[in-house]
């Protein structure tokens, strides 16, 4: 899905470097390094202030208009239950109607597998250039860097993900790639890398720099001898594919070269036209606050012999890429998520920091939980831990993720693991050892009480302290430490129930 | 928004019930209004007498273990679970000053057992009785005596608001204070940015949060921030004052008793009481 172009364009200049490594890269995911970055980066946090008035507060409109809107999303969290409880079953139906209709299903363990089917599909038509409609999957496997490896170019057809390509970037949300991009950068990146550019061309508002965009791209399509877009839905009962777009460029992707291919995950099919129409209902609203999103498309199979356009040839790369693993575990409900955004758009840190900082290709709350499932714990530990538990997105999820629940889940896996920094280790075991000692827990509650208010003197809260390591520096590094105000609750009162009692 | 699409569920007639018939009550003072604010806790003791309750402070208490639930240690976290539930069995109601701690009681405790156990079933029998101060009095009808001149802003915690679906409650309370005027704060649903351990694992984002809440506070022209945790007023008075920002913090229950008058100092502004 698509955010209209229009939330990429608006503000001023300003750098952004790349933030994403490979998928396949193993180095640690320095979060709070990146966040600190992000922070002190003007543009960017000028650009991030679209997405309250741009996501929330549409979201908010679009379900004042639906006021069965909540019922809409426990249908869609059981309709999608359900196929995670059969998957096995629909997936097999999904495939056997594609292949009724002369479509071709290729089936991928992981992202080595997917992109060696999707460069197999690409040689045998001997493609030069492939356009691509939006598909986090691909991020998911790395498949630009790839196929270019190859000799084939790669073309992103979403405006926001055309900008993020031209940019040497990856993208910084699911549904609107270049979030982070100001409109000077894009006119930056337009006349840096579009060939024949006159100049003196206009770039400076929006329009001018869409028609740019579309004369460029336009071009591209007919070029392209393969087309490969993601799918928002399968539908089992069909065959189908479902593309959601505000541009329209998933479908040219799809019907302007020979040969389509459509990357998808397993957990994206569902059972049947009529529980397509369920997700779709929550789909938009709950992504830009859209009650249908511009172009919908349901696709099925190539073209046939009385159609007046679409691909000679239609294949579907299914890729499961550690999602079957887990299907029977604590972490099932993920498999619900249908990409709409919204917990990173109500998301506080996100909306703070953006989606780079976080490192690798899926950010905000629901990335946080599946960077770990897809990457490994042991380098990513940092993502589940970069939350305030707030609890917004599971209250705006239309899904019904508990996604505060499945952060802890990870964190609960980080400790098992012992990857938390020595310090933090130790300083809550020893807490926790107290706490199940209430006797010397009060002791230690007196000592820290009596030795915090004397060095508070009457400021009343703290500047330093003579230990400014870890927590207690981090604490104090922006804020005042309020001092306790003398004996300990607990210790005033035992000796007022002392006093009455004699 | 309904109440429904904010995870929240009305109180159920057994809820208020139980909260106006309950006669022998335990506070659950919390660790954080232990160490730094005894006030509150005494304030909490005030508000619940003068509901007509009967009040005891179970001697054994020390954190609920939510520190240790978010940080992964789920051995910790039962254990002061079970703690916790041997503590507070035999009450009507257990009070706590904090709707974060009271959510963990409430909303959480369950989940640290097996379905089917005995724990499970003493864990959600507590989570039945457990309640935040404002509620309960809000449930009990409780009267309001106190006084408090000038405007205020409600900082409504995540867990109060999420965790515990409460937002008219401490309202309500508010509301029966002579001479306050309570001001709305804009985007009142975003998190303030303390999160427990988050404000110490990821400060520089933390303070960026707690910036945009404290100026939406001072747009509202308030002189106050209350709210019903201490942990979320601890970060905002800190930052507060690291900014120089002229804003005074108060616990709930501290307005609800009246001791914000005559001598009542905010968080951390003076050395307290003794
Ligand atoms: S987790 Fe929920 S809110 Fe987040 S992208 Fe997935 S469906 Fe949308």
């Amino acid at each position: 899905m698509t955010e209209a172009p229009t939330a990429a364009l608006g503000a001023a200049p300003g750098p952004l470097r790349q933030r994403q490594p490979h998928p396949d890269a193993q180095a640690p995911l320095a979060f709070g390094a990146h966040a600190r970055e992000a922070l002190a980066n003007a543009n960017l946090q000028r650009a991030l202030h679209h997405v309250k008035e741009g996501f929330q507060d549409k979201r908010l409109a679009a379900m004042d208009r639906l006021p069965e809107f909540d019922a809409l999303r426990d249908a869609a969290r059981d309709i999608k239950d359900h196929v995670l409880a059969h998957l096995d079953i629909y997936l097999e139906r999904f495939a056997t109607a594609v292949e009724a209709r002369g479509g071709h299903v290729h089936w991928a363990r992981d992202a080595a597998e997917a992109r060696a089917m999707v460069l197999d599909i690409c040689r045998r038509e001997n493609a030069r250039t492939v356009t691509k409609g939006k598909s986090m999957v691909a991020e998911e496997i790395g498949l630009n860097p790839f196929l270019e490896e190859n000799g084939i170019e790669p073309v992103e057809t979403d405006l926001g993900e055309y900008i993020v390509q031209l940019r040497g970037e990856t993208p910084s949300h699911i549904i609107a790639p270049a979030i982070h991009v100001v409109k000077e950068e894009i006119a930056d990146a337009f006349r840096r890398e579009h060939e024949g550019l006159a100049p003196e061309r206009d770039l400076t508002d929006r329009r001018a720099l869409l028609d740019e965009a579309r004369v460029v791209l336009r071009r591209r399509y007919f070029q392209a001898d393969v087309g490969i877009t993601g799918a928002n839905f399968l539908v089992a009962e069909t065959g189908s594919g479902v593309i959601v777009t505000n541009e329209g460029n998933g479908d040219m992707t799809r019907t302007l070269p020979r040969v389509h291919v459509a990357l998808a995950t397993i957990e994206k099919i569902v059972p049947t036209l009529d529980d397509l129409a369920v997700l779709l209902r929550v789909l938009a609203r709950s992504a830009t606050g859209q009650d249908f999103s511009t172009y919908t498309t349901v696709y099925t199979g190539a073209r046939r012999p009385d159609d007046p356009d679409g691909p000679e040839a239609f294949h579907v790369v299914l890729l499961d890429n550690g999602r079957s693993a887990l299907l029977g575990g604590e972490l099932r409900e993920v498999l619900r998520c249908i990409r709409c955004g919204a917990c990173m758009n109500h998301c506080p840190v996100y909306q703070r920091v953006g989606g780079h900082a976080y490192g690798w290709v899926y950010p905000g709350p629901i990335g946080a939980i599946m960077t770990p499932a897809l990457t490994a714990i042991a380098t990513s530990h940092p993502l589940p831990n970069a939350s305030t538990l707030c609890g917004r997105c599971e209250e705006v999820c239309p899904v019904r993720i508990p996604l505060p629940k499945l952060l802890r889940y990870w964190r609960t896996e980080a400790a098992a693991a012992g990857l938390p920094p020595l310090a933090e280790r130790l300083g809550l075991t020893l807490w926790a050892w107290l706490a199940r000692r209430p006797a010397l827990y009060r002791l230690a509650v007196r000592q820290i009480a009596r030795r915090l208010k004397a060095r508070a003197g009457d400021r009343g809260a703290l500047r330093r302290l003579p230990l400014m390591g870890g927590w207690a520096g981090h604490w104090l590094q922006g804020r005042d430490l309020p001092a306790p105000q003398g004996r300990s609750f607990m210790d005033q009162w035992r000796a007022q129930k002392k006093g009455t009692r004699l | 928004m309904t109440a429904q699409s904010m995870g929240q569920s009305p109180p159920t007639p057994d809820r208020s019930e139980r909260a106006r018939q309950a006669t022998h009550v335990a506070l659950a003072v919390t660790c954080l209004v232990d160490l730094f604010r005894p006030r509150v806790g005494f304030a909490a003791v005030t508000l619940l007498e003068a509901a007509g309750c009967a009040v005891s402070v179970p001697d054994g208490q020390t954190c609920c273990g939510q520190p240790a639930q978010n940080a992964g240690r789920a051995a910790d976290a039962a254990d002061l679970a079970r703690r916790a539930m041997a503590l507070y069995g035999g009450f009507d109601a257990v009070v706590v000053p904090s709707g974060s701690c009271a959510g963990t009681m409430r909303r959480h405790y369950a989940g640290f057992f097996p379905a089917g156990s005995e724990e499970r079933a003493a864990a959600q029998d507590l989570a039945r009785r457990t309640y935040e101060l404002s509620e309960f009095l809000a449930l009990r009808g409780a009267a309001v005596r106190a006084r408090f001149d000038g405007r205020v802003t409600l900082h409504d915690s995540c867990s109060c608001r999420r965790d515990m679906g409460l937002h008219g409650e401490p309202r309500q309370m508010l509301a029966g204070v002579a001479g306050l005027e309570l001001c709305e704060i804009a985007d009142g649903e975003e998190c303030c940015g303390f999160g427990g351990t988050f404000a110490v694992k990821n400060p520089d984002v933390s303070l960026n949060m707690a910036g945009s809440k404290l100026d939406a506070a001072e747009a509202t022209q308030a002189g106050a921030v209350v709210a019903a945790d201490l942990g979320c007023l601890l970060h905002l008075a800190g930052a507060a004052r690291r900014q120089g920002r002229p804003l005074r913090f108060f616990h709930i229950a501290e307005v609800l008793a009246g001791q914000t008058c005559d001598a009542g100092t905010g968080i951390g502004e003076d050395g307290g009481d003794d």
